[in-house]
């Protein structure tokens, strides 16, 4: 076979987006200004449970410039995208401190901002409930007094009327309870962490207009533009068709964006000012703990193997935190059950996920959906039991891969290509981290240098019928425009797919020009950009266009050279025939339809179109768990090695690596960079990150002064990163997805390290210094 | 009515190397002034607190918070944003090091790093990491960072021996 000399997939080509950004020349949402735009300002609650009694804004209508204020009486109804239960302004009564109470609009921010201070609420405040266990309690205070009557929004969300539980997932696979009684060795732990933030360097901004025929315009940080119109219409009775979404680039997402939560508030707002544009730009402590987070977790973990080590029996309790909102966790909660046990076969599961209500600041999807959060609690319990059996931790982990022929916790079958190879990255990994040197040893300088290790995997639990779209259309110089609705979040996604087409084409990549910004007007419906999917929906799809133009390019040819379309070849900017490549046209003299000499023409511009669905995906069965949740796995193992210093318990990092098993590799640096930024976020989130709540529920560091995360500096002192590439036979070029996987064992891999550093069970997040030292008192006193 | 401190006077910044009218209020910070009166979006507003270098700018050659300095206080100064550093050596680093992701804290980086090659040629790893630290990145992990910052400041020493 003749070398393509075009090719592009797998090739480390420069990001189509890195120039204009290092100029400065990209514009995002907040950096679009119009004169006489509008400006919103919240007014947020200072209490985190409380009736409103009153709001009294008579002061705040003092304020020069003021144009509308609006509270929650104006749309007193609950929005939400798995369960409907939050009102985009309260109404009655508050469930979180920062829940929005009232927006005013002004001609300046500062003005809209001051007149917001003014605004005076009266308050009766409730018992608290600070966390998931209190919230378990049967009787605790009720958040959520009518949780039974919300309408829900997808399957698979099952809030309990009269308790704090948003829902509950369960799966029973084999026998739990006669399997645990004939394991060999147990083991049994709890682990937690709080509520975090994504803290996007870009906080969340939105501007809407309502035109006189009714057309909603919205510009907006967003995930998921299709979802807002979806929001808009669902809840605001607006056609799908008069909305339009635009989405410029977006400056980090990490699933925050996700979700829609500032959109209906600009809507509402520019509804109030007659349909004139309003700009709602999110103040940091805003975007910290008004716009949703990052879940917290309480979860127990028991585990049985035999005599061998095999594990037999698994028990997952996972007590999601969730605030005062299911948002996304609702999903996140059913995506802990599907993967609870991680990449471990084992023939008998119970799992308990529940979504909890607490008033805390709510949460929705976090790189990784549940994945970091469960990974850290397994990941531990997989140390701790290595420890009881006396057996290596990564011997363990090895005996106890899952492997095609498997099952899932839901019972899905795994096969050699919907299933990446764990046994090969725990192998790769060892090697990597030098394992076999020892896993914990003491320098000259009384130092403590220890590893950790975690296995993951994780499927992507899109909606069934998720999909994409992509349309290129050629130009008369014979280059090619890509729209389609994938949003670069600064993941690289546009870059990937202009890669698939100049590969598809075999065309030269600069000649591919990919639409950065989302229209929904004019690019083909996206699910959204998030689960890791994108790579995977939107490069089948943009295959499936570039098939379409071929076929079309190749037709307009065999009538210019009279011959049959099964001759021709396509390539280098040419349609040629196969057995003789010097007789060919050029695309640029197709691109808009072919000319003859005597001036008639035929076929017209070329214009592919394609598209991909999931295939096969089902909801998950009520009370087993039983169903097909996601099209594949992608697996992996993480190590890490740290120096910690037993005076202080102060620790450096010294390396993290990540072995993964994405499928082929589209863009080795593009994955690479993927890889470091999620393990820097898992590091961040494991080593630094969490709101604390005061005991009335208040959020006490909302900035990123107070709210602590690496900085240039903290980060490990050598990032390694490797491929294990076993195709998916579905994915574009075998690829699947890679996105969120940096982040998921990070927090495990740390924990396991340190906790061997300083002999100590470390189950608890973040793990700083003081922490640890804790830790290590009570394990003193214990001793003794 | 309660008083804004609304009344505005006209000043002039020297900003990337022009002389700009521009209309403040005594209360507008330069990131507010240079974002919306002159259309220099390349400085961002991420936290308003001096917590995330995302607003960075130079002023007098020096990295300042945009969202801290208070845009009388820059008047009669020379300014540079991002927009005022064409096809810089950093620039290209930057790109050439993949030490660009979103690319929402990248001008601020830039800058600072500009800043930093200019005033401390011979900085160790220290004093990067001093300086460094006033910027926020959630994307990259700042591995790639580093080696930008790193290899500008070797560029900067091989062209002052040559
Ligand atoms: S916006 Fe100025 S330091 Fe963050
Ligand atoms: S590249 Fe996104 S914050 Fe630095």
């Amino acid at each position: 076979m003749m070398e393509n000399p075009w090719f592009s997939v797998g090739k480390p080509e420069h990001r189509i987006d890195a120039v204009a950004k290092a100029a400065g020349a990209v514009r995002y949402t907040a950096d679009y200004s119009v004169p006489g735009i509008l400006h919103a300002k919240l007014a947020t609650s200072t209490q985190a449970h409380a009736k409103i009694k009153s709001i009294d804004v008579t002061e705040s209508w003092k304020v020069p410039g003021v144009r509308a204020i609006i509270t929650g009486k104006i749309f007193p109804f609950h929005i939400g995208p798995i369960l409907a239960d939050r009102p985009p302004l309260a109404f009655e009564k508050v469930r979180y401190y920062g829940e929005p109470l009232a927006i005013v609009v002004a001609d300046h921010e500062y003005q809209a901002k001051r007149a917001a201070d003014l605004i005076k609420v009266e308050y009766e405040p409730l018992q608290v409930v600070n966390s998931v266990r209190e919230a378990f309690k049967t009787d605790a205070p009720l958040i959520h007094e009518n949780s039974g009557q919300y309408m829900k929004i997808i399957s698979n969300v099952y809030p309990v009327q009269g308790t704090n539980i948003g829902s509950h997932i369960k799966i029973r696979k084999g026998d739990f309870i006669k399997a645990w009684e004939n394991c060999e060795y147990k083991v049994k732990e709890t682990y937690s962490f709080n509520l975090s933030d994504h803290a996007a360097i870009e906080p969340r901004c939105v501007r809407v207009e309502i035109n006189p025929t009714g057309k909603v315009v919205v510009h907006s940080t967003t995930q998921s533009p299709f979802t807002i119109k979806k929001v808009l219409n669902q809840f605001f009775n607006i056609d799908v068709g008069n909305i339009i979404v635009h989405v410029p680039m977006i400056g980090g997402a990490f699933g925050g964006k996700g979700t829609v939560q500032l959109e209906p508030l600009a809507y509402l707002a520019s509804k109030a000012v007659g349909g004139k544009m309003v700009k709602l730009e999110y103040d940091r402590e805003e975007d910290l703990i008004t716009a949703p987070g990052h879940i917290g977790l309480e979860a127990t973990i028991a585990l049985g193997t035999n005599k061998s080590g095999k594990l037999m029996a698994g028990q997952y309790t996972y007590l999601i935190d969730s605030g005062a909102y299911t948002d996304q966790a609702a999903g996140i909660t059913r995506a802990a059950a599907i993967d609870c046990t991680g990449p471990y076969n084992i023939a008998n599961v119970w799992c308990d996920s529940y979504c909890m209500y607490t008033n805390h600041p709510y949460a929705t999807s976090f790189r990784g959906y549940a994945h970091p959060e469960l990974t850290f609690a397994v990941e531990r319990t997989m140390d701790q039991l290595a420890k009881i059996i006396h057996m290596d931790p990564v011997e363990l982990r090895t005996i106890n891969a899952i492997k095609p022929g498997n099952s899932s916790p839901t019972r899905t079958t795994l096969n050699a290509s919907n299933i990446g190879d764990v046994s090969k990255c725990i192998e790769r990994a060892k090697e990597l981290i030098n394992w076999n040197e020892g896993a914990r040893k003491e320098t000259a300088e009384g130092m403590i240098r220890a590893k950790g290790i975690s296995t993951f995997w994780k499927t992507s639990t899109t909606a069934t019928n998720a999909q994409s779209g992509a349309i290129l259309k050629f130009e008369p110089d014979g280059s090619v425009n890509l729209s389609c609705a994938a949003i670069e979040i600064g993941q690289g996604t546009k870059t990937i797919l202009a890669q698939m087409v100049a590969e598809r084409l075999k065309m030269d990549i600069n000649k591919v020009h990919v639409t950065m910004e989302v229209n929904t007007q004019t690019d083909p419906h996206q699910w959204r950009t998030v689960a890791s999917s994108t790579t995977f929906l939107a490069g089948r799809a943009v295959m499936n266009a570039a098939d379409d133009a071929i076929a079309q390019l190749k037709r307009t040819a065999s009538i210019a050279l009279q011959c049959s379309m099964e001759d021709l070849e396509i390539g280098g900017g040419r349609v040629y025939l196969k057995p003789s490549p010097e007789y060919g046209v050029k695309i640029e003299d197709i691109a808009l339809g072919y000319k003859f000499p005597n001036g008639h023409a035929v076929e017209g511009q070329v214009v592919g179109h394609g598209r991909y669905i999931q295939r096969h995906l089902t909801p998950m069965d009520k009370d087993t768990g039983f169903g097909k949740p996601g099209p594949w796995w992608s697996v992996g193992t993480q190590a890490i090695e740290v120096e910690w210093n037993p005076k202080d318990c102060t620790y450096k990092i010294l390396k993290a690596l990540t072995v993964l098993d994405g499928g082929k590799i589209i863009n080795p640096m593009t994955a690479v960079q993927q890889m470091r930024g999620g393990m820097y976020l898992g590091l961040s989130f494991a080593s630094h990150e969490g709101f604390q709540f005061g005991t009335d529920g208040t959020v006490l560091n909302p900035q990123l002064r107070t709210y602590q995360l690496m900085r240039f500096g903290d980060q490990p002192a050598d990032y390694i990163v490797d491929f294990i590439e076993t195709p998916a036979a579905d994915g574009p070029y075998g690829a699947r997805g890679i996105g969120e996987y940096g982040v998921i064992g990070m927090a495990g891999a740390l924990a396991n390290a340190l906790s061997r550093a300083a002999q100590i069970e470390l189950n608890h997040l973040p793990l700083l210094p003081e922490q640890i030292w804790n830790v290590r008192k009570e394990f003193k006193n214990d001793s003794v | 009515m309660i008083s804004n401190g609304t009344s505005k006077t006209v000043v002039k910044l020297h900003v990337n190397g022009e002389t700009r009218d521009v209309m403040i209020r005594s209360a507008d910070t330069l990131l507010e002034t240079l974002r919306e009166q002159l259309g220099l979006t390349g400085a961002k507003r991420a936290c308003q607190n001096g917590d995330c270098g995302a607003c960075t700018v130079l002023v007098n050659g020096e990295p300042m918070h945009a969202c801290l300095s208070l845009s009388i206080e820059t008047v009669n100064q020379p300014i540079m944003t991002i927009e005022g550093l064409r096809n810089s050596s950093i620039q290209q680093e930057f790109v050439d090091k993949w030490a660009i992701q979103c690319g929402y804290c990248t001008p601020g980086f830039i800058l600072n790093c500009h800043a930093l090659a200019n005033k401390r040629p011979d900085a160790d790893d220290e004093t990067i990491e001093e300086w460094m630290q006033s910027n926020l990145c959630r994307c990259t992990g700042y591995q790639e960072i580093k080696e930008a910052v790193k290899s500008v400041l070797q560029n900067h020493k091989n062209d002052s021996a040559s």
